[in-house]
């Protein structure tokens, strides 16, 4: 059981990884038209994320790998059950991929403006159908016996999986301002100062409503904080980030505000893994039909043999990563490699 | 038309469009870690004139890997649930290793190897250069373990233990190293570096063509056609000759199909062309006599065993499978053909550069090795059919029963628009940026004023006066 939970919390990790470290170029994204005036400002906004967002994404990639590898019977769920939806879920992911690459490969007005929509709009895109996805795995799917479902994309756009994916946008559009605090000069970084009090007041209202909600809607989930009575640590400590990350952003020191961020980010995720493990996709039509760490979960082989792969690799991502990240430090300049 | 079929054609649809990037991906970096050994061991701007040209062509090629990659990740589980239910246990780890290893070592390192002309000197360059290409082989690495275990399974054993019939891993080392493993990745590297070896000889010889940077069009063609021709030569002698060796002891109903050959024979002959019929059970064309069996069995009169001992339900298109399959090897000799001539050309007598037939020849090679590389995986995959993996589990046993046709249909559509879309913008793009051609020289001054060791680079940060737009 310790190697499902073991591999139950990697899992929520490289998930909580894609969402810090993708969450921003998302957040870059979809901000970009509200605060960019002319084509040289948002060229500052790509090249913003232009080093990292490709490896950033490489998160969920793995994120699927590791599903597929621990959790098998829960990827061949999920991802046929949600079919159309994660059809659309790559649709946008090709979508931004080429329009970061495609637009400032040529000076054309219409050329810019168009990818530049591309990348907004499938910034959007990606933030709302994960929102989406993430509230129908917590609010609960139809699985059937033989662990499937079908759920048209109508059937996912139920009150609740929206409001995640409204309180996700504003997380993100959050994250990804406090990030351009430390990679924009001037005017540009005016702006995103002003808009950041305001990104945090929307997202605090959406959050707290979310997580009221989910208290009194979902019986499951706060029996299990009763149950684990210490579990509740999560959500008070990413309630503890959030509140001090005000207190920063007031004081201007974003980058610690930045570091909070990411960390109530991690967090709220733990809430949402506390409140539902050990079930890992429940099934409204009969609670024997739920997918739990233990009976989705691969073979203990495999999993040791994961485990061994994942130790050995992790240390090095972790290396580099920091070290891509620590030499891209400081403000964005454009040169002629730039996007 | 049923389900099953639009799954498969939607598979390899995308897995097809995808794999047309990877192989120039791999191809190119090698060129590039080439360019890079040479910036720092002769300090000629030159081949950091052509590195810089060639990264952003790597770019472009690059982003279009990554998008269409995403799709292939999670299309096992979208389309394929029974047959991700079924491999989770062997298969899923393969697959997260990759992730780990390769994707994370490519996406870490690609930001400095796409904006490291001015910000890194000619050593730490190659490094973050040599660190993505290291990564794009390791994905292809783990990717065809994964692909020749589905070929060749071995190490596992299925159970039911309440869920369906599974595959648990009795070995992780029989499950890596499958006997068609280290045959059918030497033959795909090779071929992935014919490929990017093509592109720059392309250029390269384009550039010839149109009498324009002459001198780094002929550096170009100087480093890629030794490779191309070389790697030509090992690929038909060696890889290719180890592959259908492989094939006819570990699946012999794909080689019978792959020749057309249904009755047991000694001294099988093998076909430069023709056309086979499984309604008469008959392949004509034009053939070379016991030369299948010399191949195979490495002496004229050894028996091949003919598609007549498999039922027909268990057989793959075997048409389909012998055209695909002689087009790759028909293009193999081609492009001995094509090398020779055009090193023979330049030893002797320097003629190539003028040579304007030849050269056209040149620039319709990238088109040429491509076609091969993609009907040699054609090849491999149709003559798999009907199994998803070989003698153990059938296609029409994998597919997500709860995915419908209308679903899917909807998909492929969605699909096939947005590839046309992208794939005309990304040609669009690469022929400008070919004829845009490489960028000025930087002086050797200014690119040693760059940070050039781990050290430098985390105490200061200097860089080129940006040029900016
Ligand atoms: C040559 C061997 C090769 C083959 C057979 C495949 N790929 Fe691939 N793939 C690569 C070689 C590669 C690469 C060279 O590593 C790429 C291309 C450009 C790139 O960014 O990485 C890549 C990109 C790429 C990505 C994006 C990674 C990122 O975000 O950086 C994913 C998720 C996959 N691939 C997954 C797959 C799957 C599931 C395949 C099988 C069906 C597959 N690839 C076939
Ligand atoms: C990148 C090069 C590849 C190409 C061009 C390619 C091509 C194809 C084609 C044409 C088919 C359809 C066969 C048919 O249905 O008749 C197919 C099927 C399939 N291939 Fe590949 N393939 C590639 C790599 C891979 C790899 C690396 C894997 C797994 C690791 C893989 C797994 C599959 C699966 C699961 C199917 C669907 C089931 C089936 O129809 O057999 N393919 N591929
Ligand atoms: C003329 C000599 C060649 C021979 C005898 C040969 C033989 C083979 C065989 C038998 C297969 C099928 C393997 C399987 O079913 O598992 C194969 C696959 C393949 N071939 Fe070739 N080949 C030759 C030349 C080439 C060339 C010139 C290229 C590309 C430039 C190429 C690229 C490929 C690729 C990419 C695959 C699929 C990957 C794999 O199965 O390993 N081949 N080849």
């Amino acid at each position: 059981m310790w190697l499902q939970t073991t591999w139950f919390i990697i899992y929520v990790v490289i998930i909580g990884g894609y969402v810090i470290l993708d969450g921003f170029d998302l957040g870059v994204g979809m901000l970009s038209p509200f605060i960019a005036r002319n084509d040289h400002d948002r060229r500052i906004l790509l090249n913003s994320i232009g080093p990292v967002w490709d490896g950033n994404e490489v998160w969920l990639v793995v994120g699927g790998g590791a599903l597929f590898a621990a959790f098998p019977l829960v990827y061949a769920s999920l991802f046929s059950g949600f079919y159309t939806a994660m059809m659309l879920v790559l649709l946008v992911l090709i979508l931004r991929t080429v329009a970061i690459e495609f637009r400032s490969k040529r000076e054309g007005a219409l050329w810019r403006s168009t990818w530049d929509w591309v990348f907004t709009g499938s910034s959007f895109g990606i933030t709302i159908l994960l929102g989406v996805a993430l509230g129908n795995v917590i609010r609960g799917v139809p699985l059937d016996a033989q662990g499937n479902m079908n759920i048209g994309l109508l059937g996912l756009l139920n009150p609740y999986s929206l409001a995640i994916a409204v309180t996700a946008v504003a997380m993100l559009s959050l994250h990804g301002a406090i990030f351009l605090s430390q990679k924009v000069e001037g005017d540009l970084l005016a702006t995103v100062r002003k808009i950041i009090p305001r990104l945090l007041a929307a997202f605090f209202i959406a959050m707290t409503a979310l997580a009221a909600w989910t208290a009194f809607r979902d019986e499951a989930f706060a029996q299990n904080f009763r149950d684990r009575p210490w579990t509740a640590i999560f959500p008070i400590l990413a309630l503890g980030a959030i509140v001090f990350a005000g207190a920063q952003i007031r004081r201007g020191r974003y980058l610690t505000a930045f570091v909070l961020s990411a960390t109530m980010i991690i967090l709220l995720l733990g809430t949402v893994a506390a409140g539902t493990y050990p079930v890992m996709l429940r099934s409204t039509t009969d609670p024997a039909f739920n997918q739990t760490v233990q009976n989705a979960s691969a073979a203990n082989e495999t999993l040791t043999v994961m485990l061994v792969i994942a130790l050995m690799g992790m240390p090095f991502v972790l290396l580099y990563t920091a070290g891509v990240y620590y030499f891209f430090r400081g403000k964005v300049e454009l040169d002629d490699e730039s996007y | 038309m049923t389900t099953e079929m639009l799954h498969r054609i939607q598979f390899a649809l995308t897995v097809s469009f995808h794999f047309i990037f990877p192989p120039m991906s791999l191809g190119v970096g090698l060129i590039l870690i080439i360019f890079g050994v040479k910036s720092v061991r002769t300090n000629d701007p030159k081949w950091r004139q052509l590195s810089t040209f060639w990264v952003k062509i790597y770019g472009l090629i690059f982003s279009m890997g990554i998008a269409t990659g995403i799709v292939q990740e999670f299309e096992f589980g979208t389309n394929w649930s029974q047959y991700s239910r079924f491999v989770g246990n062997i298969f899923g780890s393969l697959l997260a290793a990759e992730g780990i290893f390769a994707f994370m070592l490519e996406g870490g390192f690609l930001g400095l190897m796409l904006f490291g002309g001015t910000r890194l000197g000619n050593r730490m360059w190659l490094f973050a250069t040599s660190m993505v290409v290291l990564g794009a082989t390791f994905s292809a690495t783990w990717i065809v373990m994964a692909n020749s275990w589905m070929q060749t399974p071995r190490g596992f054993e299925v159970k039911d233990v309440g869920q369906g019939p599974q595959a648990f891993m009795t070995s992780f080392y029989d499950v890596v190293f499958t006997p068609s493993f280290v045959v059918r990745i030497l033959h795909l590297v090779a071929a992935c570096w014919m490929v990017g070896a093509s592109l720059v000889m392309s250029v390269g010889a384009y550039y010839l063509l149109k009498q324009r940077h002459i001198e780094l069009a002929k550096t170009m063609v100087r480093v890629a056609l030794p490779l191309f021709t070389v790697l030509a030569i090992l690929q038909v002698a060696v890889f290719g000759a180890n592959q259908a060796t492989m094939v006819a002891r570990e699946q012999p109903v794909k080689l019978a199909a792959m020749e057309g050959l249904y009755a047991t024979t000694t001294c099988a002959p093998m076909y430069l062309f023709g056309w086979s019929d499984p309604g008469s059970q008959t392949t004509t064309g034009l053939k070379i006599p016991c030369l299948l069996s010399l191949l195979t069995d490495k002496s004229i009169d050894g028996s091949v065993t003919g598609l007549e001992a498999t039922p027909v339900a268990d057989q793959p298109n075997v048409n389909l499978v012998f055209q695909v399959y002689h087009l790759m090897i028909n293009l193999g000799m081609l492009f001995i053909a094509i090398g020779a001539l055009a090193c023979a050309m330049w030893i002797w007598g320097k003629r190539l550069w003028d040579q304007r037939w030849l050269l056209r020849i040149l620039v319709a090679t990238i088109v040429l090795t491509e076609v091969a590389t993609i009907s040699g995986w054609w090849t491999a995959e149709f003559s798999r059919q009907p199994w998803i993996v070989w003698e153990v589990l059938r296609t029409s046993d994998a597919t997500s029963p709860n995915v419908s046709f209308g679903q899917v249909l909807f998909s492929i559509i969605m699909f096939v628009v947005l590839y046309i879309l992208v794939f005309f913008v990304f040609i669009r793009l690469l022929d400008r940026k070919i004829k845009e051609g490489p960028p000025p020289p930087v002086s050797e001054e200014e690119t040693s004023s760059l940070p050039d060791s781990f050290g430098e680079i985390f105490r200061k940060r200097s860089r080129v006066s940006s040029g900016g737009d």
